[in-house]
């Protein structure tokens, strides 16, 4: 397995420098962290020269705010393969750090990416899969016979009812996204990626996080995830470069995270001065390598692929 | 009332659920990148032995169920109750037919069984995992047939009918799984 990981993180690297990619490196520590409700981030805390007083530091879930900053500075095409760190998630599919390769590409946009992430995948599986590409809403008019982007969270939660999802009659969600999401985990990904790459797109706007919102009926967030064997493996967006979005969404997302009684997060304003000083257009993907790492050995869980799993680090 | 939230869920747990102590059998973490996390699990019903699926909320409370398990010696049966009894703090608890449900075939008196108890009443007995038992009835079968192939039927004292091989013959006691009710070996008396 170490050395199964090994020849992976050598291929993607192989893969890039063919493709022109430059690999970088940004820092895991920041004062600001992802304001994300339904992502945690760890914190610790610094003292020393510069903070007296120490401050504290939000250990990044993702490397996605500073490689931006790279982006709209003129880096051209960027990759990096890092530790995340995520709290609150522990499964057979998730461990609290994990490695995630996250890249950009000034130009692409999400379609012209996901095509980039099948080549990439391709490359390393044992065996070249046939590429598959639904729309969400597609996904869920195939498998469920409902409109995603129109329904309600009352006719959706009629259909997780409907769909034999237990609990649903008595589960209480904050709104339809939640909804979708009990419907897309557990009615449509098990049906996505068998021998085969599948790549969902076009999300509900509600689920833009940090994608284009593209205008129309119904507007769809230029979002796109991709899955092998029923499994999240990847997860991209034709970028937001409009800085004023972005605040407005940093702002609604920390609104969110009071109305739970979530911590607010302080938001990434070194992020939003590089996005207004001119960020080009540009398509980015986060993609788990751990989760890969899974299928290229098929092995059931995470831990299987890890030296040392939470429970032992 | 104590109660856990979703993230500590794990096997073996013991939660209320529509008013009867679960069991968790599994537990999963269910989550998009970025959304709504779930934990779907796995839970017997402690009382019917139902297995159910359940999904919660990440975050989510239940009720804490109050059901421990404990080695109790079997001492009689009255007709209606089956009392067992502590043997250090020879404390007796008496259990209904329902609760010793399938046990009963395998138990004989000073047994070791392990009781479930749920608020200090007992909801599911389980026999040893081996006990011996004497075999009150069974056809002669055929002399010198020792292959045990094929094999026959015999009654238990307790009550049980386990496939046996041919030469097992009546008055003697053997070992039987309990878990499978299969026959393991004769037993010599002790």
């Amino acid at each position: 397995m170490l050395r199964a990981r090994a020849g992976l993180l050598a291929d993607i690297r192989t893969f890039f420098r063919q493709a022109g990619v430059l690999e970088i490196e940004t820092p895991v520590c920041s004062r600001f962290g992802v304001t994300d409700p339904s992502i945690e981030s760890f914190t610790t805390r610094y003292t020393g020269p510069a903070a007296a007083h120490g401050e504290t530091l939000y250990l990044h879930t993702s490397p996605e705010f500073p490689m931006k900053r790279l982006l709209a500075a003129g880096s051209g095409p960027i990759y990096q393969i890092c530790k995340v760190f995520r709290g609150g998630e522990l499964g057979t599919r998730h461990n609290p750090e994990f490695t995630l390769l996250e890249w950009y590409r000034p130009g692409f946009d999400h379609f012209g990416l996901m095509d980039e992430v099948a080549s990439l995948v391709n490359d390393v599986l044992p065996s070249s899969l046939p590429v598959e590409h639904v729309s969400y809403g597609e996904a869920f008019q195939r498998y469920l016979g409902i409109d995603p982007h129109a329904a309600s969270a009352e006719s959706l939660r009629q259909c997780a009812i409907d769909a034999g999802i237990s609990d649903a009659e008595t589960l209480s969600l904050d709104n339809a996204d939640a909804w979708l999401d009990l419907l897309l985990t557990q009615r449509i990904e098990p049906h996505l990626g068998r021998e085969r790459l599948s790549f969902l797109f076009d999300y509900p706007a509600s689920q833009a996080a940090l994608a284009k919102v593209r205008p129309g009926t119904p507007a769809v967030a230029e979002r796109f995830e991709f899955y092998l064997e029923g499994i999240e493996i990847a997860n991209g967006f034709h970028e937001l470069t409009d800085a004023q979005e972005q605040q407005r969404r940093f702002e609604q997302e920390n609104a969110i995270r009071e109305e739970r009684g979530l911590p607010t997060v302080p938001m990434d304003r070194n992020l939003l001065s590089g996005l207004a000083s001119g960020m080009p257009d540009c398509a980015g993907v986060a993609l788990g390598i751990d989760r890969l790492l899974m299928r290229v050995t098929d092995v059931a869980s995470i831990e299987e692929v890890l030296a040392f799993p939470y429970l032992r680090a | 009332m104590a109660s856990y939230s979703t993230s500590e869920f794990k096997g073996g747990l013991k939660i209320m659920m529509d008013g009867d102590p679960c069991s968790i059998i599994e537990n999963e973490f269910v989550k998009p990148g970025k959304g709504q996390a779930f934990s779907r699990v796995k839970i017997r019903n402690l009382k019917t032995g139902r297995v159910l699926e359940k999904t919660f909320k990440s975050g989510e409370s239940v009720e804490a169920a109050d059901v421990m398990e404990v080695d109790l010696q079997y001492l009689y049966a009255d007709g209606e109750f089956w009392h067992f009894m502590d043997p250090e703090s020879f404390e007796q608890v008496s259990a209904d037919e329902k609760a010793v449900g399938d046990a009963i075939k395998w138990m004989k008196e000073q047994d070791l069984c392990t009781i479930t108890l749920w608020n200090g009443s007992p909801i599911i007995v389980a026999p040893p995992n081996f006990v011996v038992l004497t075999v009150t009835d069974t056809d002669p079968g055929l002399k010198g047939d020792t292959s045990g192939s094929g094999g026959k039927p015999a009654t238990l004292e307790s009550g049980a009918v386990v496939r046996v091989p041919l030469f097992v013959q009546i008055g003697e006691m053997i070992k039987v799984d309990t878990r499978t009710g299969e026959y393991v070996s004769r037993v010599k008396e002790g």
